[in-house]
């Protein structure tokens, strides 16, 4: 046998031959294809005509424009030509492109607004979780408390039924707290849909932290929470980023419960997004901006905590 | 520095009772050693003196003040963990300083504090190192510089060495050592190995399932052991047992062992006839045509200096610590002699030694 047969055939625990990292670099792009290109598809489309949006056979290369943009920010009424024509210049590049479809601004759509519903509920329910979850995770890991496995389960069983099953209960209890429709009722109920995950997931990245660290602080000279801030929440930011995004996507992506709670004031994006196609027909480029648009801030969120993320997830895998 | 009083101590969680009724107390400036197999409770009452567990009875002094119920903080002692426990975000130098920066100190005073600490422990190179790129030894230093730097009323050591290999714990025996004797603060060390405790401690307190079972120096511990466990626990290899059936008169001199007398230590007590353990050191036995315990050698453990040989006997299996230049056979039938003046009388019922004029001027725990 040649040496060359020799390490083709041989097993080698050090590296993978040639071929085996192509055929794993294949499947990799392919996943990657399979799973990036819906999302390159939306991005696209939010910048081509209406008509090119639905073109059959889809249209891959196209003029760009920005018109999906602007019907996502703007309400807009529809004029005769002769109406137009009295109208004094179009003062902006927007203005200019509307009136090419016989349309005038009217004034801006509730997308910004809805955003910041999206933004605030998101965010807020995701700190608050993971805030409580933190101090639950902290006292089960650290304490002996009475019945622990069994509050920790009762914890946990609140995530196995999905949360719509109690959508009626949920909805009537909240009309009676005059809940629904407000920031303040979506933040309460997603922190608490995500407060379980929250304290199961923190309970084993607090596990893996020594506890001789807050012990030798307290001889040291701190109190317990000092201890917690300053010892022990350095030490377990890992975890506690990892279980922000978790919490944030979540909230984030909602959709059941915000359809069913929120309609004016209080309404987030998912909701939102499939109204805007109501106005003026099939408006697939504006619905394709506003998804390009809600996908920005969870993509940035989520690559700025990537490293911890990675380290989130084979936490304790390897023993340090 | 200061006086550490143990007053009936105890601590059980939920079923299980961890330390049971201790009493004792650790004089100013002493080198203390909590000595046992683990689970035996020198964890938890170091952690109870520190304020880490809270005692279920009992009462903790320092110093004669009660601080049984203190928060740990509070009490002003230091301690130092088997892991070490050095803070992972912070340097050598922020470590050391932490103690002082709880406490509020200023911050030019805390970097004198610190730099005279590493001084003296000969780490001052290392103030600016990430501690994760410290040798076990260093880490070591660096945990001890941090329970120091507070110059607290006591030391309280949690096994500090257990994570060093062999050679390196010997190298930083001799260390603590030195420091102890040149800062002489109160130090309560606990250690599951009894080499530690014998090179190291002014005291011993061998615990077993939660008691103490005995206290004393050294010598005391390993000569003139209180009970068959501390006789098993400490010595290696440990003390021999030999088992017999009899009654004991106090000033008698020598005991019917089965069929012969055996010259012990002048018996101090009156026993009735009960099963007794004749307790022998390895290195208490010779090989004498004459004597009067006869068997079989089993096997020879070359040591260096000496030898263990293991001797078949109709009364079980005897270790005994040769000079290794003796020349033993295999299988050759040898009589075993006793030095009559270093034997120990134990209550097999029971488990204590008998009062014997060897065994006098030792303290139960």
């Amino acid at each position: 046998m040649t040496a060359a047969a020799t390490r083709s055939t041989a097993h080698s625990i050090v590296e993978a031959s040639p071929r085996t990292k192509a055929f794993a670099g294949g499947l990799v792009i392919l996943y990657a294809v399979i799973t990036i290109l819906p999302l390159l598809w939306i991005v696209a489309t939010a910048f081509k005509s209406q008509s090119d949006a639905i073109a059959y056979p889809p249209k891959v290369i196209f003029e760009p424009t920005l018109e999906g943009y602007v019907n996502l920010f703007t309400v807009r009424t529809r004029q005769t030509p002769d109406f137009i024509a009295k109208l004094p210049p179009p003062q902006t590049w927007y203005d200019q492109l509307v009136r090419k479809r016989d349309m005038v601004i009217a004034g801006p759509s509730k997308v910004v607004p809805r955003f910041v519903n999206s933004l605030i509920i998101g965010f807020g329910s995701t700190f608050l979780a993971v805030f409580l979850g933190t101090l639950a995770a902290y006292a089960f890991s650290r304490f002996r408390i009475p019945l622990a496995d069994d509050l920790l389960f009762f914890i946990l069983s609140t995530r196995m039924m999905p949360p719509v099953a109690v959508a009626i209960p949920i909805y009537l209890m909240y009309r009676q707290l005059n809940l629904t429709d407000t920031r303040l009722g979506m933040i309460l109920l997603y922190t608490a849909v995500n407060v379980s995950l929250a304290v199961w997931l923190l309970k084993g990245f607090i596990d893996e932290i020594p506890r001789e660290y807050e012990e030798a602080a307290l001889v040291d000279g701190y109190t317990r929470l000092q201890a917690l801030r300053k010892v022990v929440l350095p030490q377990a930011v890992t975890g506690i980023a990892a279980t922000a995004i978790f919490c944030l996507i979540f909230s984030w992506n909602e959709y059941a419960f915000a359809v069913l709670l929120t309609s004016g004031e209080a309404q987030t994006m998912p909701p939102f997004i499939p109204f805007i196609i109501g106005e003026g027909g099939q408006d697939w480029p504006a619905v394709a901006a506003a998804t390009t648009l809600f996908v920005v801030p969870i993509v940035m969120f989520t690559v700025l905590l990537r490293k911890h993320l990675l380290r989130g997830i084979t936490f304790g895998a390897v023993r340090k | 520095m200061a006086q550490i009083r143990i007053e009936n101590l105890r601590k059980s969680f939920d079923q299980f009772t961890a330390v049971e009724g201790s009493t004792f107390t650790i004089d100013d400036g002493t080198f203390f050693a909590m000595l046992g197999p683990s689970g035996c409770g020198k964890t938890t009452t170091l952690r109870m003196i520190a304020g880490l567990e809270l005692p279920t009875e009992g009462k903790i002094l320092l110093d004669g003040e009660d601080v049984t119920f203190h928060r740990a903080a509070a009490r002003d002692i230091a301690f130092v963990f088997q892991l070490f426990a050095l803070y992972p975000h912070m340097n050598v130098g922020e470590n050391i300083g932490f103690p002082l920066k709880c406490q509020g100190m200023a911050r030019r005073e805390i970097r004198e504090r610190v730099q005279e600490t590493a001084r003296m422990l000969r780490i001052e190179h290392l103030l600016s190192s990430k501690t994760s790129k410290l040798s076990g030894g260093d880490r070591q230093r660096v945990a001890l510089g941090r329970a120091m730097v507070r110059r607290p009323k006591a030391f309280l050591m949690d096994e500090p060495l257990g994570a060093l290999d062999a050679e390196f714990r010997h190298l930083m025996c001799g260390e603590l050592r030195d420091l102890h004797d040149r800062i002489k603060a109160t130090t309560v060390y606990v250690t599951h190995d009894q080499l530690e405790a014998m090179s190291m401690a002014d005291q011993i307190a061998v615990m077993n399932k939660g008691r103490v079972e005995q206290i004393g120096t050294p010598q005391e511990v390993y000569d003139r052991p209180a009970s068959m466990f501390v006789a098993d626990f400490i010595g290696s290899p440990p003390m021999n047992f030999l088992r017999f059936e009899g009654g004991l008169r106090s000033g008698d001199r020598a005991v019917s062992f089965h069929d012969t007398r055996l010259a012990v230590p002048e018996i101090r007590e009156d026993r009735a006839n009960a099963p007794l353990a004749l307790g022998v050191r390895p290195e208490h036995i010779r090989f004498a045509d004459a004597g009067a315990v006869r068997g079989e050698v089993f096997g020879a453990e070359y040591l260096g200096t000496t030898q263990i040989v293991t001797v078949d006997t109709a009364y079980g299996r005897v270790a005994a610590r040769l000079p290794s230049s003796a020349s033993v056979q295999i299988g050759e039938t040898i009589g075993l002699e006793f030095n009559a003046e270093r034997l120990a009388l134990f209550d097999v019922g029971s488990g204590l030694a008998i009062r014997t004029a060897n065994g006098e001027g030792r303290r139960h725990g």
